[in-house]
């Protein structure tokens, strides 16, 4: 075994698992839509909404939540 | 609140489509920043973030066993204090870990008050081995080992009151939150990094697998149980308590427990017999 | 060097403060007690530069032990009996972990019945959890083993946790000339403590006690396994060093009139003294009979214990601990890995004396062997 103890050096190495892979419907956000209140990037569990609201697909596991908790409505879910 | 962009929780990580407690992690590390170190004891959290060899974690972290997270972080923190480093400690354990298994080491890290920052994430059983109750299961779900069945309406005992037992302990700074209020949970986690010595948030997170709801509502489920009052925000700063969100006017518990597959079971007396004990709850904390 | 007049555990109390460490997680339990007592007493004092932790538990102090090792300090800890259980656990997380923690343990005998007083059943259980055992003899090796121990567990090819057993209260409780080294020479020989795989450093994040699949667990215990023979050496040149600077040197076993013995007694801890005594009498009987003690159980020294005995007609491997039905550990470990004619006895165990009586019955029975194994030193009549 390369690493003793199983110690792992690579920090935030689980980016190379793509959990984008498990995904059946998938966010679009409508930017005319957005207001800016930040509950997308927030909430998302992957952390994969950045503050300019640019999803990462390769990470998306299409929860959902970021729809749902939308003020304005402007995430849709779509099917894969 | 000023909080960092940056993530010390990386996607990748196995968590289920929803999850609240990676939720939870982010936000708290967003105020923590990098110079933390993070303590977990066996569970979800440990379990998705570490698959060897990847790990989710950009901070260091140790994961040691499942009973031990308090005295884990009280060596973490003791060998820094000794070595003349400085670095927060936080401890991200869930229910079983804290109430239950984790109780007496917990116990023994906040009787010492180390300077640690404990979070219980409370998804109120032993979601990794496929929901069975646990001393945090609240009144009336229904899980793997307290079934609803013919003689049983699932769990038959209140939610053992950890943050208050946390008090009793006499720890500087005790919290509850919610992550459907990460504003109000960022705060606490604020003080509890500010606080010397030890500091206990409990955190409430729905869990989509195992209170069955559909992964899109985590958040609204939080949400409801903080406006029927199934669960109180609240914060106990040297002793003095006061609430840190009042619901202008509390939903009826209905409205929560019918989104959840775990209370689905639960007749109109017994639905009554929880209300009551809400009411009674939030009479005594003023809510 | 200071000649002190002190018990095992005051000298294994000497032998953590003299050697830089940083961390003190330790929960009292008879007959380790008065070691968290000094360890404690030297803190207050200020002759001990460490954070002393008072858990409530045994098993929170190894668990505070790996958070401290981890994080980078140097740690010590003392426990016995009911307490190294109620670790074992947390034993196995250390060394898979890769913690190089020293712990002494008390040995005594574990329950049920209750019993406080000596053998060797605690540590024995644990002989799997990937720690290594040194047993000592005298209060005098129980403070040079746990000097040399750091050295040995914090190698690279090592780190793996080490325990030094002394006998409970034939060695902790009771007093005898112990040499103190001088701090500076201690500390030379041991510097202080410098991580080599894992340390909790934001400046440097690494996961530390990952979750592992199929794929990967298994290399991981051969890992462990790899550095447990790899501390042969290890133990080896330490204690060469450890000889040229202190003056006393140990090898993994001891040969005690061996060489042209006909019969040979294996044993580990206090017993060995009372051993030599019975051997110099039945030597002078005219019996050729001799003593391997065992210094080191794991790793285990086969090829040193095998130089030694190779040439004696039977082996008498006297155990201080039982597996039902089979015998005591050492036995079966003898005859599992020697080409030799070997019988069991299982003696003092829960504080039972072992007499000279008891030793030169053990010679006579192997001379003449009826069974495998045999209890030696029960009371005849009913109670």
């Amino acid at each position: 075994m390369t690493s003793t103890g199983a110690v792992v050096k690579k920090p935030g190495s689980t980016r190379n698992t793509k959990t984008g892979s498990w995904r059946t419907f998938k966010p679009i956000i409508d930017m005319d839509k957005c207001i800016d209140c930040e509950n997308c990037y927030l909430f998302c569990p992957e952390g994969c909404i950045n503050k300019e609201y640019e999803i990462d697909y390769d990470y998306c596991k299409g929860c959902g939540i970021c729809a749902t908790e939308c003020p304005v409505k402007a995430v849709k879910m779509e099917r894969e | 609140m000023k909080i960092t962009e940056k993530e010390f929780l990386a996607p990748g990580h196995r968590a289920c489509a929803g999850c609240g407690e990676p939720i939870g992690v982010r936000l708290a590390l967003k105020v923590l920043g990098e110079n933390t170190i993070a303590v977990s004891p066996t569970g979800c959290l440990e379990v998705i973030t570490s698959p060897y060899p990847e790990t989710a974690w950009e901070i260091p972290w140790i994961h040691v066993a499942f009973e031990n997270a308090g005295a884990v972080a009280s060596g973490v923190e003791a060998a820094l204090k000794s070595l003349g480093r400085k670095s927060n400690v936080v401890v991200f354990a869930g229910d079983g870990g804290t109430a239950d298994i984790g109780f007496q080491s917990l116990s023994g890290a906040m009787e010492r008050n180390h300077d640690i920052i404990y979070i219980c994430i409370d998804n109120e059983a032993y979601m990794n081995t496929g929901v069975q109750r646990s001393g945090a299961t609240p009144y009336g779900a229904s899980t793997m080992t307290s079934p609803a069945g013919k003689k049983s309406f699932g769990e038959d005992k209140p939610k053992k009151n950890l943050p208050m037992i946390m008090v009793a302990h006499n720890v500087p700074y005790v919290a509850t939150a919610s992550i459907s209020y990460p504003e109000d949970f960022m705060k606490k986690v604020k003080k509890a990094s500010e606080t010397e010595g030890s500091s206990y948030i409990h955190l409430h997170q729905p869990c989509t697998t195992g209170w069955g709801f559909d992964p899109s509502k985590t958040i609204e489920l939080g949400r409801l149980a903080v406006e029927t009052g199934a669960w109180i925000l609240y914060e106990v700063e040297n002793g003095d308590f006061k609430v840190t969100y009042r619901p202008a006017q509390r939903k009826p518990l209905i409205e929560y427990l019918k989104a959840q597959k775990r209370f689905k079971h639960l007749k109109e007396a017994e639905v009554a017999m929880l209300q009551d004990y809400v009411d009674r709850t939030c009479s005594e904390y003023g809510v | 060097m200071v000649l002190k007049i002190a018990t095992a555990n005051r000298a294994v109390a000497e032998a953590a403060k003299l050697s830089n460490v940083n961390v003190i997680p330790v929960y009292p339990i008879t007959p380790a007690t008065s070691i968290a007592e000094y360890l404690a007493k030297f803190v207050a004092d200020g002759e001990m530069d460490a954070e002393y932790v008072r858990v409530e538990s045994e098993h929170s102090a190894m668990s505070v032990a790996i958070g401290a090792s981890s994080t980078g300090a140097r740690v010590f800890t003392a426990t016995s009996s009911q307490g190294l259980a109620l670790m074992h656990e947390v034993l196995f997380i250390a060394a898979g972990m890769r913690a190089p923690i020293v712990m002494a343990n008390a040995n005594r005998a574990l329950s049920a019945p209750l019993s406080i007083w000596n053998d060797q059943q605690d540590s024995i259980s644990e002989r799997d959890s990937g720690w290594i055992q040194i047993y000592a003899e005298n209060a005098q090796e129980a403070l040079d083993f746990v000097i040399q121990s750091y050295r040995i567990t914090e190698h690279p090819e090592v780190l793996l946790p080490a325990m030094v057993c002394l006998d409970g209260f034939i060695l902790t409780h009771t007093v005898e000339p112990v040499d103190v080294p001088e701090k500076e020479v201690v500390s030379d020989f041991v510097s202080t403590y410098k991580p080599a795989n894992a340390i909790l450093d934001p400046e440097n994040p690494m996961s530390i006690g990952t979750f592992t699949d199929p794929n990967y667990y298994m290399e991981a215990r051969h890992d462990m396994y790899n550095a447990m023979i790899n501390s042969k050496n290890i133990i080896r040149n330490v204690n060469k060093e450890f000889g040229e600077i202190f003056g006393r040197e140990y090898d993994f076993v001891e040969n005690y009139r061996c060489d042209d013995a006909e019969i040979i007694i294996v044993a580990m801890g206090s017993v060995c003294g009372t051993v030599k005594d019975v051997i110099d009498e039945i030597r002078r009987e005219g019996e050729k009979v001799g003593l391997l003690k065992l210094r080191v159980f794991r790793p285990f020294p086969t090829d040193e214990i095998n130089a030694v005995v190779k040439n004696a007609d039977k082996i008498a491997v006297l155990d201080k601990n039982v597996s039902f039905d089979i015998g005591g550990a050492l036995y079966n470990e003898i005859k599992a890995k020697l080409d030799v004619d070997a019988y069991g006895f299982i003696i003092g165990l829960g504080g039972r004396d072992v007499t000279p009586e008891h030793i030169r019955k053990i010679v006579k029975e192997t001379k003449k062997p009826e069974k495998d194994v045999q209890w030696i030193g029960l009371r005849e009549e009913e109670i």
